[in-house]
């Protein structure tokens, strides 16, 4: 294996061009960038930081933020589990529009998302309306915010359990059957506890989407702080405020709360592909 | 395998009666398939099927010769310019970083790989709001090059340049992300022929590499394109929303709305939607051929003879 590798090395031209290339526009788009949130962080010491990003409104948006992402999440855990298993297991009319349609929140442009949102849940809107009579608010309200995340993460949780369901072995749940197991329990022993790693990636991968989410929420939120202020948003308020080190002081916990969840997730990916080996 | 799916009564053999006991105990019962369909379809429909409805219902509420006007007045006209400027400047040169970056990794071993891995997906860990923020921190009037941006009379962010940036940010992991494993895949059997026979490196990525992986390519390069269109919050943040000069189309969708010109924020959104659609059958139709590259030789045929 090291051989061919090393033959691959000397032998495929092009290394130095491409890495070169690859390191410079990188390092040019993405890592001094970053590295200003940093630096400018850095420049407005201990007692500040810590005055702005512990300050009731930013601790309010926290809490909205990740609460509702993590609802957002959980929600569509339980319903992309739903739609990955009917799209790979049953057939039914519409399956192929509706399978190609679950990527429509990628595509779909976030104030596009929004406004749509929020027509439809405001209080004379189509669904909106159906919730005034219960004395529940949707759109300009917490679970607002929830709705927008939730449409937003809809396509994680189905598009990591979709291929693994797909590959998953029809004799793995045949063996099972006839050695006596039930549906509930082939389930339960069998298909559940390969899917799990799938499943956790998707929930994360939504949850850190939701998380930085801005577009969408912002039309539906109805932005009063303390209440439905999202902390991207407030990072926004404060750039139009001219406060630019309050901004990249909550920028900065955002993006150390964004980049410990991609490294879990990648972490998580690694180990459900040696699980997927492996079984 | 047993006969599962077959179908009964080929053979009177208890083999069949097995495979209709197992059938009964590998596949979930009628009311189990009929809830999940009815709670999938019902979850899709509310949070796909009517928004998608909605931007077509409220655009044409009142009538088709607003929507047209919506859509070819002089503001309108020059933020459909501005997206496609943007995403002509910036698709390009993601996809050549995409194809560097996917040949320097799936070409080579080197150490760091890993990391260099994970820093092509950065931009999905950042928020859109800090997307366009980094580049306030350095080309803004507090910013590092503030001042000889100034002095010089250069405008990058509040204009054309910062949003162009912010877009690069936000869509160069796209190409390389579909390349890296479709390259992966290919392997490097004909090209390390191509290079003993004789062929020099361009003539090599030219006519053996290229022509092999360029379904993923093109695949990558429309998903680079449906974001670079349709990001919003990363160039909200950089453009300053001046009307005319720094608006693309998800801008101008929330001016409208912020307006209250709702029949013409939607019918713009209704260009966005379709441009969204458009992406989504496009995936469809390649996303089958990038699998179908991606399959081993065998495997592939195999599917092709079924």
């Amino acid at each position: 294996m090291a051989g061919t590798m090393k033959a691959k090395r000397r032998v495929l031209p092009g290394f130095g061009l491409t890495m070169g290339y690859t390191l410079v526009y990188l390092s040019l788009i993405a890592l001094i960038p970053l590295s200003t949130i940093l630096l400018k962080t850095a420049g407005m010491g201990w007692e500040h930081f810590w005055h702005v990003v512990l300050s009731p409104r930013v601790i309010a948006a926290y809490r909205l933020s990740i609460g509702a992402s993590l609802i957002a999440a959980l929600v569509n855990s339980i319903f992309g589990f739903l739609v990955a298993w009917a799209l790979t297991r049953y057939e039914f009319v519409g399956k192929g529009g509706l399978d190609a349609l679950v990527d429509l929140p990628f595509a779909l442009p976030t104030s596009v998302a929004g406004i749509t949102l929020t027509s439809i849940y405001a209080q004379n809107g189509l669904i909106g309306r159906l919730f005034v009579p219960l004395g529940i608010k949707i759109a300009f309200a917490p679970l607002g915010v929830v709705v927008a995340l939730t449409f937003i993460g809809l396509p994680f949780v189905v598009r990591t359990v979709q291929p693994v369901l797909q590959n998953l072995e029809a004799e793995l749940e045949e063996a099972a059957a006839m050695l006596g197991a039930s549906r509930l329990q082939t389930f339960q022993r069998v298909i559940g506890p390969a899917l799990l790693p799938a499943a956790i990636t998707g929930f994360a991968l939504a949850f850190a989407r939701a998380l930085g989410e801005y577009g969408s929420v912002v039309f539906i939120s109805g932005n009063m702080p303390m209440r439905t202020e999202v902390v991207p948003l407030l990072i926004m308020t404060k750039l139009e405020e001219f406060d630019y080190q309050s901004a990249t002081a909550i920028a900065l916990v955002m993006l150390i709360i964004s980049f410990t969840m991609l490294f879990g997730i990648n972490l998580l990916q690694r180990w459900s592909a040696s699980r997927h080996v492996a079984g | 395998m047993l006969p599962v799916e077959g179908e009964s009564g080929r053979d009177s053999t208890p083999a069949s009666e097995v495979a209709t006991n197992l059938r009964r105990t590998t596949e979930d019962p009628v009311w189990a398939r009929r809830l999940i369909i009815g709670i999938a379809i019902g979850f899709l429909g509310v949070f796909l099927i009517i928004p998608l409805g909605m931007v077509f219902a409220q655009a044409l509420d009142k009538g088709i010769g607003l929507y047209f006007a919506s859509i070819t007045n002089p503001e309108a006209l020059e933020a459909i310019k501005l997206t496609l400027l943007t995403a002509a400047i910036a698709v390009p040169l993601n996809l050549v970083f995409g194809l560097a970056a996917s040949w320097a990794i799936t070409r080579f071993e080197f150490r760091g790989k890993n990391l260099l891995t994970t820093l092509i997906d950065l931009p999905f860990a950042v928020s859109p709001v800090i997307s366009g923020l980094i580049f306030v921190l350095m080309f803004g009037t507090q910013g590092w090059f503030g001042d000889w941006l100034v002095a010089h009379n250069i405008r990058i962010i509040f204009a054309v340049p910062g949003i162009v940036l912010a877009t690069i940010f936000v869509t160069f992991p796209f190409v390389a992300r579909e390349l890296i494993p479709v390259m992966e895949a290919v392997g490097t059997d004909e090209e390390l022929a191509a290079i003993t026979l004789g062929a020099n490196g361009w003539q090599t990525f030219l006519r053996i590499t290229l022509p092999r992986v360029k379904w993923g390519l093109l695949y990558g390069v429309i998903i680079c394109n449906a974001r670079a269109m349709g990001e919003f919050g990363a160039v909200s943040v950089v453009s300053g929303h001046i009307r005319g000069l720094t608006n693309t189309m998800p801008l101008y969708v929330e001016i409208l709305y912020n307006d209250y010109a709702f029949t013409a924020s939607f019918a713009v959104a209704s260009l966005l939607t379709a441009l969204a659609l458009l992406t989504l059958i496009a995936k469809r139709v390649i996303g089958g051929k990038v699998e179908h590259a991606r399959l081993p030789f065998g495997e592939a045929a195999e599917r092709e003879a079924a």
